[in-house]
């Protein structure tokens, strides 16, 4: 029980100046060791007593009980993420990297914590570890600074079809900036890269290949192996966009052998407004930094300056503290269950969904249709029901689902449709939720159909 | 949200005033691009009156119901009139408050009309 007694002390050590008692959490009490049969897993977890973690699931909606399918979107977070926000600015709220006096020292203390137990989520050094705003903002690091540095007018930058906006409009900028080009690999219709149009752009020779590792609408897992490999094979950096996949299957960014990874706390049980980026030591070490003024300087004259060590070179400004620390607590949990187990139990949860979608005669599925090559994302459009009025009727039944175009313009365009809903799964849905959304549909269809 | 009660559903299963105008005195086309609404005006105006209402459209049921809502009431109105439509009569002849999200579906049809008689005005 290793693990649990991590998370115990965890509570134990960020309550030790105050009178609060660590509460019980469910997490804590629904690990045990006796899933002999299953060698995959490291822990049986039920996981859908986890439900009791996560205050908002306990709402209402519209008189319903509220059964949060938007999980690609944000997920809930879990009360030992909110305290250990709150022991922060209940006991040791203080500036980082500033104070001599000790809630400072304590404050830098767990903001660097927390980055040592992202950087070891990800098989990364703490270095290497750049605190951000989301996802969004890590990515806009990596073309302005790595961009503007590298690329030359008339470079090109590869991307694919089914990136989400957050990472496609940086590249987008940069190659226009640059008055260069900005290639695609195209889908399938089955919702994979297509992988020989990926080999012929290569040899166009683009200094960047950036792409995701999930998709957010069709779920598809790319070959983020195979992808780098051959980014590097043709001379290219690769850039990795693990929004949809660190808070859900193992990241590990020394066998992927990618160049810079983004990924968001706030789509893995973490707090919103902080992000990280990843980057191999020896590319941030050149870069520029993106955004200059406090904390991210050396020394400071009238007219020049030079740049601190990583990672605080990218560090500008007092950074989000309490959200670094959230975020650390979040991968103790996430840790405490076993991202493998999160896995597993997102796939059963897919698989479920796809069978029961199947149901419905007038359903389109977008993106794999098996749950092992997917992420725990399900789009689809149901014939003479328009997702918007879908999404309004979902939420009268207290059901929350994505209606629209996922941020993914390129991508609805290349299906035809100019928007669809989207059901995602996490930690703490179970099948019942997924009955309960077949349930509403069936309810909406009956409304709607002409 | 209730907006899914019998009027908005009938209007929207049976839509009235949809289809063709020959020679329309004034006509607007417009969208709302994330979510794929599209409505489509047709109007005949005589002395400042509105004689009759075509459309065409295809969206979300509470745009395609107040596209045809829309048509039933314009039918008779001085332009003056319409041009003094607000959210308010929308969401009146909708019968229902409608959150921000969804007041932009049930606006489009609105704005076209509107935007139709500017043009008309230009000429």
């Amino acid at each position: 029980m290793i693990r649990t007694l991590q998370i115990r002390r965890i509570y134990s050590k960020d309550t030790t100046n105050t009178a609060n008692k660590a509460k019980p959490h469910q997490l804590e009490n629904l690990l045990n060791n006796s899933a002999k049969n299953h060698n995959w897993r490291l822990y049986m977890v039920d996981f859908s007593k986890l439900k009791n973690d996560f205050p908002t699931l306990k709402r209402k909606v519209n008189g319903k009980q509220l059964v949060y399918l938007d999980s690609a979107a944000t997920s809930q977070r879990p009360l030992q993420v909110i305290e250990a926000m709150d022991d922060y600015y209940k006991n040791f709220n203080a500036s980082v990297h500033r104070g001599i006096y000790s809630i400072s020292e304590e404050a830098t203390d767990k903001y660097e914590k927390a980055r040592e137990k992202i950087a070891k989520f990800i098989n990364a050094s703490p270095e290497e570890i750049i605190f951000t705003k989301n996802a969004t903002e890590s990515l806009n690091l990596v073309s302005y600074s790595y961009g503007d540095y590298s690329l030359q007018a008339n470079d090109s930058v590869l991307i694919t079809q089914m990136e989400h906006h957050s990472n496609l409009i940086p590249w987008q900028q940069l190659t226009k900036r640059k008055k260069g080009s900005l290639l695609y690999a195209m889908v399938t219709n089955d919702g994979f890269v297509n992988m020989q149009e990926f080999d012929l752009q290569l040899k166009k020779k683009p200094k960047i290949v950036s792409f995701t590792h999930a998709s957010n609408v069709l779920g598809t897992i790319n070959p983020i192996k195979e992808m780098v490999k051959k980014a590097h094979d043709a001379g290219a950096i690769s850039v990795i966009d693990a929004a949809q996949s660190a808070p859900h299957m193992k990241v590990d960014v020394k066998a992927m052998d990618c160049d810079f990874l983004a990924f968001s706390g706030h789509k893995m049980l973490g707090p919103t407004g902080i992000g990280i980026l990843y980057g191999k030591k020896h590319l941030l070490e050149k870069m520029p930094p993106f955004l200059t003024g406090g904390s991210m300087i050396r020394e400071v004259t009238l007219q020049d300056a030079k740049w601190a060590d990583l990672p605080a070179k990218f560090e500008a400004g007092t950074p989000a503290i309490a959200e670094s620390i959230g975020l650390g607590a979040a991968v103790d949990y996430i840790n405490a269950i076993g991202i493998d187990s999160i896995r597993r139990h997102e796939i059963d949860l897919t698989k479920y969904a796809l069978e029961r979608l199947s149901e419905f005669k007038g359903i389109s599925i977008y993106g794999p249709k098996d749950a092992e090559k997917k992420g725990g994302v399900v789009a689809f459009y149901l014939e003479g029901v328009h997702p918007h009025d879908a999404a309004s009727l979902l939420d009268e039944q207290g059901v929350a689902v994505r209606a629209g175009h996922h941020c993914a313009h390129p991508l609805m365009q290349r299906f035809g449709v100019p928007a669809t809903l989207r059901a995602s799964f996490y930690v703490y849905n179970d099948k019942s939720d997924i009955d309960k959304l077949y349930e509403a549909l069936k309810f909406t269809e009956s409304i709607l159909k002409k | 949200m209730d907006i899914y009660r019998e009027n908005v559903l009938d209007h929207y299963k049976n839509p009235r005033n949809f289809g063709n105008m020959d020679k329309p005195d004034a006509k607007f086309k417009d969208s709302n691009p994330l979510c794929g609404d599209e409505v489509e005006f047709y109007l005949k105006i005589d002395s400042g009156l509105i004689k009759d209402v075509k459309y065409h459209g295809q969206g979300c049921a509470i745009s395609q119901a107040s596209a045809s809502i829309l048509s039933e009431k314009l039918i008779g109105m001085k332009i003056s009139d319409v041009m003094k439509l607000e959210k308010e009569d929308v969401t009146a002849w909708l019968g229902s408050e409608l959150t921000p999200s969804r007041l932009k579906c049930a606006l489009l049809p609105v704005m076209v009309a509107k935007a139709a008689i500017n043009e008309f005005e230009k000429k």
